[in-house]
């Protein structure tokens, strides 16, 4: 691997794809849509006083069998915005990944970070470059939200898998189980929420989920296995203590089976 | 047809690092030292924007002296090799090192066979972790490579600021005594540097992925001040 310098006319820039390909470093190549598809998840972003929330579960499908149970979906993308994938894992992954350096690459060479529309932008065009592997069943469809600074507010970006990049208001949910999750948060939800409220919004929305969605994973006491919760908010990306989101897990699955599973006409 | 005169290898070498000196000596400095918490990094440079030190991994960063255009591309090439590198394989797999030789043998090569040799010299520093203590590679601008220990001095008037810095010099000072013994040998004993004169940033592990921090000019003054 030599030092890659370019002159000025073929230089990739910024553009950390670009430079890969150049690279010649493999891409994911399509193959037999039916083999290793994991699919299934549960995602769920929503906004609150300070930024932005956002949750995913940990459970990977292949077919009807739980191919994982402990995979993450909700990463930090840079140091505010996160995002997060459902569909096909593989892919979804080296999206990720892509999307990280990407992002950070661009720092790098420009000196400064992209705006949270250009990063939203950027992942659209990923999801678009993927068009061809998501007719083959390969299909990725993220959802990313992140801090604006220069708004300074949270947003939440909703894509389709032809790279439809669709701005949402409030919260978005996206996998198998996204209308159970959506449903549960259009019930729960208020404006400008405090930051507690808006997590035990998204536990809940992710229990309903698994509660009725058989490729979502629900919390996992036996194993320790919950969800991940992450925030994004004017001091950046903050994944939640793991002991802190099973507690809350904990204290949810002890007042339904008080209840025997019925919320009971609130939303708890 | 002309016959070209005839030139001693000897006398071309010793023309072109003339004119890379001249070229390096006319830019203000650079030093970095190890501290007891990380790498500090510290130019002469009064723009804010046009950087002579910059990140280019997790643990890396890069600094040049010189010309700018010059060392920004080389500073390029190093975060694109670190970034694919990375990429490619793994985060851990990305060192200093091996930066550090890819640009000496690019100096050394454009030295020996282009027209004009580059006129930057170069530092790729990496921060230490459990196995390895801090390294600074400098760079010389044709080709040199040196492994340098508890601190690098470059550009302009290198060997000046060198003989102030050795003096006194230490590996286990906070940061504050050693951005304040760096500013003093930058500005030398007929000049007093401020936070506008200066860009300061360190690599320091805060327990993030990225250890590489730019120092704003009012941590920089209430650094120098008590």
């Amino acid at each position: 691997m030599g030092l890659p310098l370019f002159d000025a006319t073929t230089d990739p820039g910024p553009d950390f794809s670009a430079l890969v390909q150049r690279s010649n470093i493999a891409m994911p190549v399509a193959g037999d849509a039916d083999l290793n598809l994991a699919h299934g998840t549960t995602i769920v972003a929503l906004k609150f006083a300070d930024g932005v929330i956002m949750a995913g579960d940990r459970r990977a499908t292949a077919g009807n069998v739980i191919a994982h149970r402990s995979i993450e979906k909700v990463f930090p993308a840079d140091r505010f915005s996160a995002v997060a994938i459902s569909g096909s894992a593989a892919i979804a992954d080296e999206m990720v990944r892509l999307f990280q350096v990407q992002l950070e690459h661009y720092e790098k060479v420009e000196g400064v970070a992209l705006s949270l529309e250009g990063k939203a932008n950027q992942l659209a065009q990923m999801v678009r470059t993927n068009l061809g592997m998501a007719m083959q069943g390969f299909v990725v469809v993220p959802l990313f939200c992140g801090f604006d600074l220069t708004k300074g507010e949270g947003r939440i970006f909703d894509y389709d898998a032809a790279g439809g990049r669709y701005e949402e208001t409030d919260y978005q949910t996206t996998g198998s189980g996204g209308t159970y999750a959506r449903t549960t948060i259009r019930l729960g939800y208020r404006e400008s929420m405090p930051l507690d409220d808006a997590i035990e919004l998204a536990i809940l929305a992710l229990y309903e989920a698994a509660d009725a969605d058989s490729a979502t994973g629900g919390p996992d006491s036996v194993r320790g296995i919950y969800p991940i919760v992450a925030t994004v908010t004017s001091v950046g990306y903050v994944q939640l203590d793991d002991a802190d989101v099973a507690a809350r897990f904990d204290a949810l699955v002890e007042r339904r089976r008080v209840t025997q599973g019925n919320p009971e006409g609130t939303l708890r | 047809m002309t016959m070209p005169y005839y030139v001693a290898p000897e006398q071309v070498m010793k023309d072109r690092a003339e004119y890379a000196q001249k070229g390096i000596a006319r830019g203000r400095a650079f030093c970095a030292t190890v501290y007891d918490k990380g790498i500090l990094l510290v130019a002469e440079n009064p723009s804010a924007t046009l950087h002579k030190i910059s990140e280019i991994y997790d643990r890396i960063a890069f600094a040049g002296v010189g010309k700018f255009n010059e060392y920004d591309q080389l500073r390029v090439a190093g975060v694109r090799h670190a970034d694919t590198k990375g990429y490619a394989y793994s985060r851990e797999d990305v060192d200093a090192r091996s930066l550090a030789n890819l640009y000496a043998q690019y100096l050394g090569q454009v030295f020996t066979h282009e027209m004009k040799p580059m006129e930057v010299e170069i530092l790729v520093a990496e921060l230490g972790d459990g196995r390895a203590g801090p390294q600074l590679f400098r760079i010389a601008y044709e080709g040199t490579i040196t492994d340098e220990v508890g601190f690098a001095v470059l550009g302009g008037d290198a060997d000046a600021i060198r003989a102030r810095f050795a003096n006194d010099a230490r590996a286990d000072w906070t940061l504050h005594e050693a951005l304040r013994h760096a500013v003093g040998a930058l500005a030398g004993p007929d000049r007093t540097l401020g936070a506008g004169d200066l860009e300061v940033a360190v690599l320091s592990d805060v327990g993030a992925r990225r250890t590489f921090r730019r120092l704003e000019d009012d941590e920089v003054t209430t650094l120098l001040a008590d």
